[in-house]
């Protein structure tokens, strides 16, 4: 079928002004933040109904047209690239809260709800949405909950998948269905956890139902300065071995120290080859005890310094520094390559170790920031777009690191999931007939596989331009990469 | 009939039989019904804890492998499973809970068994091993089939292997209990713990004769229980402090279900807080002794009277549930799913086209 008629179906439901045709309109919506790849959609429709949302599905279906529902843009992994030709569902206008239940503890919102604002409706009544990607301020629900992301509390708290109830969900043929319900409980498969992760494959959810927890009531947190990874690592698994559960442990190294200092003066102790940040959080009495005990464990762990912060504008500056290594490392390099690689805890120092080693192999500095407590790494792979062949170089010794995290026993990712980015590297962590068992499903489920066509699986359509320098956003300080 | 003892043998028994029902050892038996031309695949010889490496609170356990031997083994390093996993006493397997779908009390504080799993393999329509999630506690690769697993009673394959997530256990515990004069009274004080920045290991509601009964449990650092009971008490009014082994009896006689009575049916109900006055409504004409637990989240019934009266109740109700055990002749509907189906058939079909397409597993 020609493409005027796919475009005229469009038409009869989207205005002018939701449904984008025009090159520099499209523009905006060639990449996300996987900057490395670019590709142009044919148009991009802004719904803001499910009635909308059914009728551009149903228009991709009836004219084999594929499609990507997009938030904010932010996926890692290329998860909301633009398929070559294909529709772009924007779901940013689509970011109602329809119903905010404080006394069952749960938000029923629509997919372009910013994750951080579910929180901040929810704070009057002193809960909170305990998934926080460091992208909080600007991705959206939809997205999280198409990749299943995580952040720096995933070990106690989970991840997306852990918070999400129910959901109203448009398949990729326009049929409208309902996943899970309103109680944390149900009876049945789960299937609104096997939603959870698709990865945009299993078509556009329209409404999603969260659980939100009451606000930790006090935080306490202990920053320990080492002066060698190895000392970090262990100490880790001297904190886990206390049978302590903090809500974060994180770990920077000595690169991306030098890159928080350079961009947010977090003044943490000079000459540290890495620093261990552990948080517990909870009731106030309950976690006194507990950071009285993380204290005597932190003292034996060979730290040089240790400090505790004595306000919570000090606790915040500890936090500030983290959140800021990955935009920071832009102060130190034109640009680099996050990776999100995970191996079990224990293995965390010898996978750094390799790092360390595959990184003077190749010549390219790699500067370390990670979620200690699961084991999630974020090796920042830095080089230089304008020369020739830099970033292939880079992406070579990205995918050597790949290799470490599933020979330790780990995942080839911890929260960014598989989109573009990871493909090659499914067959190594899967074998043929777990790959070929998604792909029926995938098929099954879709078609005539329109729904993010070309992600997840080995092989998918030819990759998108690739292109270097940081996204738009991401200079201008509004979002960060993890 | 043999029971399979390896991973291998399971395959060739699926693939040998064009109609299996999976099972474990048979504490739920409502929960399989093995109609006349199938073969029941008992995965109760398929025993053994593979890894468990403390520092990374994980393991991996092949599915037949009792609660029980899974649960002494992680005490033995201050280790649990949080989501109180039921029916652990009468022989309950790792497998046969995930494939229920069931957790305990204690699934308040951090979540349930969906939330604790974090890989499995199992054996699909077509006979082959697939593996699904991994081994660490963050993943983000491939489909969730480890989720969609839990709660599948069998019908989309039998699950051979599971990898868990495990918590450090509280070194101390204490129960604060309230006898409330009514359910609605109960519910109140209820709602003010659910709203309050509490860590909460347990958050009950026992209904009987003579009022409700409120179960609040608290675990950590010994020192820090006596404060926290304190500011229970403040919050929700004068009760009682069960420790120790009194602390212990009353959630494990909670967890086991021991209150069910022989001559009646177990049934699960999800529900949330503002929906529990409906069921009590239905429920005060009924003899059925009743629990609400996971900070009402979850009803566990014992129904006395024939199971599809419950069935034709809950989908007036717009309910959901789960008949787990009890007499033979109390029935209930196939594979215990009993009251609404929610609309989620289009998907859910599917999903078990693309897992079991020759139907060889229970149908959904």
């Amino acid at each position: 079928m020609s493409a005027r008629s796919f475009l005229s179906d469009l038409a009869a439901v989207f205005p002018k002004t939701r449904l984008l045709t025009g090159r520099p309109q499209l523009t905006t919506y060639e990449s996300d933040a996987l900057t490395a790849y670019r590709t142009t959609p044919r148009a991009v429709v802004i719904p803001q109904t499910t009635a909308e949302v059914v009728a551009a599905v149903r228009a991709c279906h009836t004219h084999k047209v594929p499609f990507v529902a997009r938030g904010s843009g932010t996926s890692l992994s290329g998860g909301s690239l633009p398929v070559e030709d294909g529709l772009v569902i924007a779901l940013n206008r689509m970011n109602r809260i329809v119903r905010l239940d404080p006394s069952e503890r749960l938000a029923i919102v629509e997919p372009g709800v910013i994750n951080l604002a579910v929180t901040q409706a929810a704070a009057p009544h002193g809960l909170y949405y305990a998934p926080d990607p460091s992208s909080q301020q600007i991705c959206t629900i939809g997205g999280n909950v198409a990749f299943n992301s995580g952040g720096a509390h995933c070990l106690k708290y989970g991840m997306t998948s852990n918070h999400v109830l129910g959901m109203q969900v448009v398949l990729p043929d326009g049929e409208l269905v309902t996943l899970g319900g309103e109680s944390l409980e149900s009876v049945g498969p789960d299937w609104h956890g096997l939603f959870v992760g698709h990865e945009g494959l299993f078509g556009v959810a329209v409404e999603l139902t969260l659980r939100l927890l009451p606000r930790p009531e006090t935080f306490r947190t202990v920053l320990a300065a080492y002066r060698s990874m190895q000392q970090a690592g262990d100490a880790v698994s001297a904190v886990v071995a206390s049978g302590l559960l903090p809500g974060a442990m994180e770990i920077m190294d000595r690169l991306a120290l030098q890159a928080a200092e350079a961009a947010v003066h977090a003044n943490y102790p000079a000459g540290a080859a890495a620093v261990l940040i552990v948080e517990l959080d909870g009731e106030s009495q309950a976690v006194e005890a507990e950071f009285q005990q993380l204290r005597r464990v932190i003292e034996g762990t060979g730290a040089y310094e240790v400090r505790v912060p004595a306000t919570e504008a000090e606790r915040q500056a500890i936090w500030r520094g983290r959140k800021s290594a990955f935009s920071a490392v832009g102060r130190i390099s034109p640009d680099y390559i996050v990776q999100d690689g995970v191996v079990p805890r224990s293995k965390l120092g010898q996978a750094l170790a390799e790092i360390d080693a595959l990184s003077a192999k190749h010549g390219i500095r790699v500067a370390n920031v990670f979620h200690a407590g699961d084991g999630n790494l974020h090796p920042l792979i830095l080089y230089d777009g304008r020369l020739a062949g830099a970033y292939d170089r880079a992406e070579a010794l990205a995918a050597e690191i790949m290799q470490v995290c599933i020979r330790l026993g780990g995942s080839i990712t911890g929260e960014h999931g598989v989109g573009m980015e990871k493909r090659a590297y499914m067959p190594q962590l899967f074998s043929k007939a777990d790959l070929d068992l998604m792909w029926q499903l995938r098929c099954v489920v879709d078609d005539l596989q329109i729904a993010n066509r070309g992600k997840v699986f080995p092989g998918g359509e030819a990759p998108a331009l690739r292109h270097g320098g940081p996204h738009p956003l991401e200079r201008a300080g509004i979002i960060s990469r993890e | 009939m043999s029971t399979p003892t390896t991973v291998d043998a399971v395959c060739d028994f699926v693939r040998a039989h064009t109609h299996v029902v999976p099972r474990g050892r048979g504490t739920k038996p409502l929960l399989f019904d093995v109609p006349p031309g199938a073969a029941a695949l008992d995965l109760s010889g398929l025993t053994g804890v593979l890894e468990y490496d403390p520092g990374e609170y994980t393991f991996t356990a092949l599915a037949g492998t009792p609660l029980a031997e899974v649960e002494a083994l992680l005490a033995g390093h201050r280790q649990y499973l949080p989501f109180d996993p039921p029916l652990v006493r009468r022989g309950a397997t790792l497998g046969g809970t995930v494939a229920a779908g069931l957790s305990g009390p204690g699934r308040y504080r951090y979540g349930g068994v969906r939330d604790f799993i974090l890989g499995l393999r199992w054996v699909d329509g077509r006979g082959q091993l697939i593996r699904g999630g991994g081994k660490v506690v963050k993943n983000a690769a491939g489909f969730d089939f480890p989720k969609l697993m839990v709660g599948s009673l069998g019908q989309l394959g039998a699950i051979v292997e599971v990898t868990f997530k495990v918590f450090p256990r509280p070194r101390a515990y204490a129960t604060y209990v309230v006898d409330a004069p009514t359910l609605n009274v109960a519910l109140e004080l209820q709602s003010r713990l659910l709203m309050a920045p509490l860590d909460l290991e347990a958050l009950d509601l026992a209904p009987g004769p003579r009022g409700t009964q409120l179960q609040v449990r608290l675990g950590g650092l010994a020192e820090s229980l006596s404060a926290r009971l304190g500011r229970l008490r403040d919050m929700i009014g004068e009760g009682r402090v069960r420790q120790g082994e009194d602390d212990a009896a009353l959630w494990e006689a909670a967890r086991e279900l021991t209150w069910v009575p022989v001559e009646s049916a177990l049934v699960k109900v999800p529900v949330t807080p503002r929906r529990i006055p409906q069921l009590e409504a239905m429920l005060e004409q009924t003899s059925a002794v009743r629990r609400y637990s996971a900070g009402g989240q979850v009803a566990w019934l014992s129904w006395p009277h024939a199971v599809d009266v419950l069935d034709t109740e809950l989908s007036r109700l717009g309910m959901a549930g789960l008949a787990i055990f009890g007499p033979e002749y109390v029935g209930g509907g196939p594979f215990g799913l009993i009251g609404v189906k929610r609309s989620h058939q289009a998907f859910a079909a599917r999903v078990k086209a693309a897992l079991d397409p020759a139907v060889r597993f229970p149908e959904l």
